[in-house]
């Protein structure tokens, strides 16, 4: 096995003494859409804050290119092209939409690139720009997660982490924002998507892992998650017997 | 008529002083929470810096007053700003993550040793800053006369107020100051090194302190070791007043008071002065406790 463009090995993080993750891998090549799902708890989120480097792990590592991100701060993190729109969307909501993208761009030092990604973001999104002197904290959900996408795409990632984009929307706003992922990954940024929305997850995603309690239970590729019977039960809300 | 004229310019020329210090106490409390209770000695050390770089350097006839003064005040800032940022390193960045009353203690632990560093350094009797520095001409408005020193203070004060809030608005460091006042978290995410930008924020507050106490002594003529008490929690009721973590709050917080202040010692008595400026503190508590611009709780700087 060559190495990874993003890898998680055997990555453990502890909340003081409780172990929230007790030895996560995974792997996430060039261009892929690889989706984790789980149970509230399950550590879906931890292993997103400890990729963006919010929280060091206390053992195993987390490699991009081969480099090790785990010894790095999150603000290196985001120089190195990984960028996260968290989960919550934490915009900076006293700020206008215009402001909050700039923000996004802060570690871009290319103007003219700043420019011509903030364009694919209004194109991808025309809200945003019909709203670019709004305040944050004064759109709607759908529109909130959107400006959290843009936001963290105006750092020009490679890799773009979503921690739970649909949560709290509406079914046509979610299908708007599982549309526009797809759209942004074949722009060719590589999506690493935690949802609990596991069937449009898995719709959109070439793999998966499932994670339970701090662990990895299953990976495979998505087609066959969204086929397994355990997984339809537990996570897709069709039960076994139907 | 006159009478009120020049007390109004007094509180202004005095209320601007006071927002320059409320600045510090305001950005540092945006950021974290933090009263930073020893910012009021930063001010005092501006001043005695002022006062040893004028004798240092000789400057006093070398060149015009206006000049003079104006290198006093930026040399003190710089070295003032540098005290800020060892401050922060030494008594608050490891305390980042303990409790808050921690860092209180560390403030106030950070206060008591800066003012006997000062008296230690200085002696306990208060110094005289050479008059004649600035011009003591006065300048006729309307027919009243008012002293040219006053005005200048007032424009120098509200002229690194504008500065400060061109650099907070329209600078891509400034809105990184603005993420982090709003979420720290949120602000790391967007590639923003949130440990340099409070060290900023700890070199530019006592930097502006320090252009406050240079600008009390050529106004006053006469400074001590522990003014910065006095003034610090006059400043510190400013930004309270102006709504604190808030910018342009402390800015109108602190001409206010100084307003008020000398209006009540004029036309009360002058031993109220003092009792006059808290009652409004007090008042404001009550009435307005986020402050008169505070309303927008989650808008910190």
């Amino acid at each position: 096995m060559g190495a990874a463009f993003l890898e998680l090995r055997d990555l453990r993080v502890s909340y003081g003494r409780v172990e929230a993750l007790h030895g996560v891998s995974l792997r996430i090549e060039q261009g892929e859409i690889v989706a984790i799902l789980g149970a509230n708890g399950a550590g879906k989120t931890t292993t997103m804050a400890a990729v963006s480097g919010l929280i060091k792990p206390a053992g195993g590592g987390i490699f991009f290119d081969g480099r090790p991100l785990h010894t790095l701060h999150s603000h290196e993190v985001v120089r190195l092209g990984i960028t996260l729109a968290p989960e919550g969307r934490r915009l900076f909501g006293t700020l206008t939409v215009l402001e909050n993208m700039e923000l996004g761009a802060f570690t871009l030092k290319d103007k003219r690139r700043a420019a011509t990604i903030r364009d694919w973001i209004f194109e991808l999104f025309p809200r945003l720009a019909e709203r670019v002197e709004q305040l944050a904290g004064t759109l709607s959900g759908g529109e909130q997660q959107m400006l959290a996408i843009g936001r963290a795409l105006m750092g020009d990632p490679k890799v773009l982490l979503l921690d739970e984009p649909s949560l709290g929307l509406a079914p046509i706003p979610a299908r708007s924002i599982f549309a526009s992922v797809r759209e942004i990954n074949r722009q060719g940024v590589t999506v690493l998507l935690v949802e609990q929305n596991a069937r449009a997850a898995l719709k959109i995603a070439s793999r998966g892992y499932v994670m339970e309690v701090g662990k990895v239970v299953m990976e495979d590729r998505a087609d066959a998650l969204l086929a397994n019977t355990d997984i339809q039960s537990a996570y897709l809300g069709r039960s076994k017997t139907s | 008529m006159e009478e009120l004229f020049q007390q109004l310019t007094n509180g202004l020329a005095v209320g601007a002083i006071y927002a320059l210090i409320a600045l510090g106490y305001t950005m540092v409390y945006g950021m974290l929470r933090l009263i930073n209770f020893a910012h009021g000695d930063l001010f005092t050390l501006g001043a005695y810096l002022g006062l040893t770089l004028l004798a240092a350097f000789a400057l006093e006839g070398k060149m015009n007053g206006l000049a003079v003064g104006g290198a006093l005040i930026v040399m003190s800032m710089g070295l003032v700003a540098l005290v800020g940022y060892l401050l922060e390193r030494i008594a608050y960045r490891p305390l980042r993550n303990s409790n808050r009353l921690t860092a209180v203690v560390s403030a106030l632990g950070a206060s008591i040793f800066f003012s006997n560093a000062i008296m230690l350094a200085y002696g306990a009797r208060s110094q005289v800053y050479p008059g004649g520095i600035l011009p003591t001409t006065a300048i006729a408005f309307f027919g009243v006369e008012i002293p040219l020193m006053r005005i200048l203070m007032f424009i120098g004060a509200i002229a690194l107020m504008l500065a400060l809030y061109w650099f907070i608005h329209r600078t891509r460091i400034g809105s990184a100051i603005r993420a982090v006042a709003i979420d720290q978290g949120a602000a790391k995410l967007m590639g923003i090194n949130v440990n340099s930008v409070i060290s900023l924020v700890f070199l530019i507050g006592p930097g502006l302190g320090a252009a406050g106490g240079v600008m009390v002594g050529l106004y006053y003529g006469e400074i001590r070791y522990d003014m910065g008490f006095s003034f610090g929690l006059k400043a510190f009721t400013a930004a309270i007043l102006g709504g604190i973590g808030n910018i342009p709050g402390a800015m109108l917080g602190g001409l206010l008071l100084g307003v008020i202040e000398a209006l009540g010692a004029a036309y009360i008595s002058i031993a109220w002065k003092d009792a006059i400026a808290f009652t409004v503190l007090i008042l404001i508590l009550i009435f307005r406790p986020t402050g008169l611009l505070g309303e927008r709780v989650a808008d910190k700087l």
